[in-house]
């Protein structure tokens, strides 16, 4: 398609597109979408369901008084309701996502035939133990997988996603503490650099969260991380390859100086996908570290869960890793569901039931398909896509650091002093351009942030336009033509939205006018 | 590739990796790549030797239930665009999730009775350990207390985290029908009482009066649920004045999937909305006046807030919020009622049966689609006799809650939802005979 000098689309004759009015609403293939409290019925139902005899109630006084008030949709509404709807997201399997840190690479629809078979998602969690001894071995395999993928001593399955596994660690933490008499650590070490999520998690255990520099080239600063080690310190939460995309040259020395001060070493492993079958964290003195199933393993992100975040602990904490666990015996497999026995240190329970199945079955598919050899590949490959993206944007971007990054690419926005447009207008011009927009303002160290994971499902073709898209709008910001960027995107399904309005007058539910 | 890069190999982009911690080949232990035909079969096999619970007479619940799930709820969550898409942190090209998340929010608080209802938790345990989490926050103070019909795993799940950040949990003992029991330990120190309704042994009670004494005492009311569609028939827990709502929405929408992914549901009243925890979907206009849809309410999220954040909670259950959209859009009320009349004449058809049998005595005398009944001896060994016989009779209580009393190991929790048929309750009830 054309594009006028205002970045709109064209159409032949030059007349700008846009400018159409419909009587329906609907613009071509995108379908007005009302809310279906608009024009559901509450006399309709797009279910059927058999007839039978009821007796009498057992409900006591407590048959519901209040309408539900809910509208129904038959079948075809609903189906072209949320078809409607999905055509106003863009997804990974419609184009590059580069969003940093969030990994979003191709999710093999193998997978999803593997979960959704009856054995796997048509079973109870508090089925006998001798109904389920597939899904027992399905998780002791995966558990095989990932502690011999990190190099440690053991997995706690359970935890719901990759914030979820934090707090199981820093959980783990805490209780082997207590279990040497040390309540009164209660310091964690946190770069400046770090998610949101690991201060937040360390708070939410009990933790004192102290913030450790950043040098300038990107690493956590050894001098600064000594001068705060002390008797109160429970340990460090550490992101590696960190939240700059790069790996921590000295994290070794890093492990060694915690330990030698009494703390553990939790490693946030976000970007594990980096590292895969070349390094185990294990060798690198990490004691405990989630691993996001939904990221290095490829479980679909689905809008925003459900994710899976299983957590890998040393010989240090393994005692005390959450029950359930899975255990093989002489006659099969077996469920730790109790805190006695084996499991009497057990810091306790993070979830109901088992965790995240359903994850698991797609996370074993696609560490099978890969094999040792092509996990190895997929870090490799990674790597290399950021690499290229990075050396192919040097020179019209600013890049925060010198030297190769690992699985991600970050800039500042010092290209883009003086020109008026910030980092979120840039990225806004992503969207016009077809691209989802980079991870923005993140980490929160480098200023105006611009963090770009391709992953490694991307071909070399894809990276190149997506490449001289960024070099076009990088020389449309520096040749002062902000048309492309003021009040950007123009070509989205909606334009830019009213986030002030949004939090002052919060409207989180539809009511009748 | 390498060469725009500048360099002459892969390896040396890992430079930073300190040499001793390089791998050199793969790993040791794994198997190399296997294709798909071939995963496909070691996985079939895997899930082979698996009783799953449609293919026999099946009674299970205590927190996850078997239902049936249309068709199209399956199809429309494998929409590329739904199931590889993000967290909609860019809205303008994310409003078929946002729009979702509002109408799922609307559903779920009208559902409840609640004024406002949150994007969705992990699951109902990890819901319920937020909501005491927040009523503390609330209430400036530290006690709370557990009614004995709290799910035992909910109350773990909480307990996990409670003493480390200075929470004293009363967590009283097993009891069927013992709701305002909690009552009795109400003090001028109590942030919040835990009640349940379902509870644990099915049992549905009135909480109103249990909510007006712990908002008397300046505590707040936790209504703690696991089976969500029990709201298709009773009150729900908000227009009982329940402060906090929370629970497991699994049954709408989500297949059992051995225990997850679930969707935990939370509503709550609108003056503790900026307290909450987990993702929040707000209307606002965009630039040309249009409705549109966004995040909202961030400032109380870890990425903004940091230590200072609500809950350290980041992904949440995205796509199993909007199969339970969906399937509740394919319901309606008209739908949902009915569905949960079905539940419950199974249910009370199931309660019959059994309650004839010699030696069975039912516990629960008011319930949705699951009860209690108490057997002459303990009831894990025959509910594990009687699947080596096909028949997935309940869970034995003694399961969730192993350090329970000898008399509450005999106690066994049957749900009978809309998938269980006539054969199957004559098959449970006969094989039951046969055993004690």
């Amino acid at each position: 398609m054309a594009m006028n000098n205002i970045g709109r689309p064209t159409s032949i004759d030059g007349n700008v597109g846009e400018v159409v009015q419909t009587t329906s609403g609907s613009k071509g293939l995108l379908q007005k979408t009302e809310l279906i409290f608009e024009y559901g019925s509450k006399d309709t139902t797009g279910v059927d369901i058999e007839d039978v005899t009821t007796g009498n109630s057992r409900l006591g006084n407590l048959a519901r008084k209040e309408e539900i008030n809910l509208p129904g949709l038959s079948e075809p509404e609903a189906v072209r309701h949320y078809v409607r709807l999905s055509q106003r997201n863009y997804a990974i399997d419609l184009g590059l996502f580069p969003l940093g840190s969030c990994t979003m690479k191709h999710n093999p629809r193998l997978n999803e035939a593997m979960a959704r078979l009856p054995g796997f998602s048509d079973i109870h969690p508090l089925q006998p133990v001798s109904t389920v001894q597939g899904a027992l071995e399905l998780m002791h395999e995966l558990a095989h997988w990932l502690t011999t993928l990190t190099g440690m001593k053991s997995v706690a399955l359970s935890p719901k996603a990759g914030a979820h596994g934090e707090l199981c660690g820093m959980l783990s933490i805490r209780a082997a503490l207590d279990a040497r008499g040390q309540q009164h650590r209660k310091r964690v070490l946190v770069p400046k650099s770090a998610h949101g999520t690991n201060p937040a998690t360390a708070a939410q255990c009990g933790f004192e969260v102290d913030e450790v520099a950043q040098t300038h080239d990107g690493r956590v600063d050894l001098e600064d991380f000594k001068s705060k080690l002390g008797d109160d310190v429970a340990g460090c939460m550490i992101t590696n390859p960190n939240t700059c995309g790069l790996f921590e040259p000295q994290i070794k020395e890093i492990a060694d100086l915690i330990h030698s001060a009494g703390g553990y070493f939790y490693c946030d492993g976000a970007n594990f996908n980096a590292i895969v079958g070349k390094v185990r964290p294990a060798d690198l003195g990490v004691d405990a570290m989630h691993i996001n199933l939904h990221k290095t393993f490829s479980t679909p992100h689905g809008g925003g869960g459900p994710g899976s975040g299983p957590t890998v602990l040393s010989e240090a904490l393994a005692p005390f890793a959450p029950v359930p666990y899975v255990v093989k015996t002489s006659n099969g497999f077996d469920l730790i569901e109790n805190e006695t026995g084996e499991a009497a240190q057990a810091f306790g329970r993070m979830v109901a039931f088992h965790g995240q199945m359903g994850m698991y079955v797609r996370a074993l598919s696609y560490m099978l398909s890969h094999g040792n050899d092509g996990l190895k590949q997929v870090a490799e490959d990674a790597v290399l896509n950021a690499n290229y993206i990075l050396a192919s944007l040097k020179d019209v971007m600013s890049p925060a650091f010198d030297g190769y990054c690992m699985h991600e690419a970050l800039f500042d926005d010092h290209f883009l002093e003086g020109t008026g447009v910030t980092t979120l207008d840039f990225a806004k011009a992503m969207i016009d351009e077809g691209y989802h927009p980079m991870t923005m303002y993140f980490p929160l160290v480098v200023h105006g942030a611009m963090l770009i994971e391709p992953t490694e499902t991307e071909s070399k073709a894809t990276l190149d336009t997506f490449i001289a898209s960024m070099r076009a709008l990088a020389v449309a910001a520096k040749s002062n033509d902000k048309s492309r960027f003021d009040n950007a995107p123009h070509l989205a399904p909606s334009k830019r939205l009213d986030e002030t309005q949004a939090a002052r007058k919060p409207v989180l539910k539809w009511a009748a006018e | 590739m390498l060469e725009t890069i500048g360099t002459r190999s892969v390896d040396a982009l890992f430079g930073d990796v300190p040499e001793f911690a390089r791998l050199n080949a793969p790993i040791d232990g794994l198997s190399s790549a296997m294709s798909e035909l071939a995963v496909s079969r070691k996985l079939s096999n895997m899930a082979a030797k698996n009783t799953n619970a449609g293919s026999v007479p099946f009674f299970c619940g205590a927190g996850a239930y078997k239902h049936h799930v249309p068709a199209s709820v399956d199809h429309i969550i494998q929409r590329s665009e739904f199931l590889t898409s993000y967290t909609p942190y860019q809205p303008e090209i994310a409003q078929g999730t946002l729009q979702s998340l509002f109408e799922f929010q609307t559903q779920v608080a009208r559902l409840l009775g609640c004024e406002v209802a949150n994007a969705s938790m992990y699951d109902g345990s990890t819901a319920c350990a937020e909501a005491i989490v927040m009523a503390c926050r609330v209430t400036k103070r530290k006690k709370v207390i557990f009614s004995g019909g709290i799910h035992p795993h909910y109350a773990a799940v909480t307990h996990s985290l409670a003493d480390n950040i200075g929470i004293e949990m009363v967590v009283l003992p097993a009891c069927v029908d013992g709701e305002a029991e909690v009552l009795k330990h109400l003090d001028k120190e109590t942030a919040a009482v835990v009640v349940s309704c379902p509870n644990v042994f099915g049992t549905i009670t009135d909480l109103s009066d249990i909510a007006k004494a712990a908002q008397e005492n300046g505590a707040l009311a936790i209504g703690v649920f696991t089976e969500v569609m029990a709201f298709g028939a009773i009150e729900p827990l908000g227009a009982m004045g329940i402060d906090i709502v929370v629970g497991e929405g699994q049954s709408i929408g989500n297949a059992l999937n051995f225990g997850g992914p679930y969707v935990g549901l939370f509503a709550c009243k609108e003056k503790y909305m900026r307290q909450m925890p987990g993702r929040l979907a707000g209307q606002t206009v965009d630039l040309d006046g249009n409705r549109g849809f966004v995040l909202t309410l961030s400032t109380r999220e870890q990425h903004i807030r940091r230590e200072k954040a609500t809950s350290n909670i980041c992904t949440n259950s995205g796509l199993c919020a909007l199969a339970f959209t969906i399937h509740l859009s394919l319901l309606g009320q008209k739908g949902l009622s009915k569905l949960a009349s079905v539940n419950h004449a199974r249910a009370c058809q199931t309660y019959d049966t059994l309650s004839a049998i010699d030696g069975v005595k039912p516990l629960t005398q008011t319930f949705f689609n699951e009860f209690a009944v108490a057997l002459p001896k303990p009831a894990a060994p025959i509910v594990d006799e009687l699947a080596k016989q096909g028949i997935l009779a309940g869970v034995p209580y003694s399961r969730i809650n192993p350090e329970c009393s000898d008399e509450m190991k005999n106690v066994l929790l049957v749900a009978a939802t809309e998938t269980v048929t006539d054969d199957d309750i004559a098959a449970l009830a006969n094989a039951l005979k046969g055993v004690l």
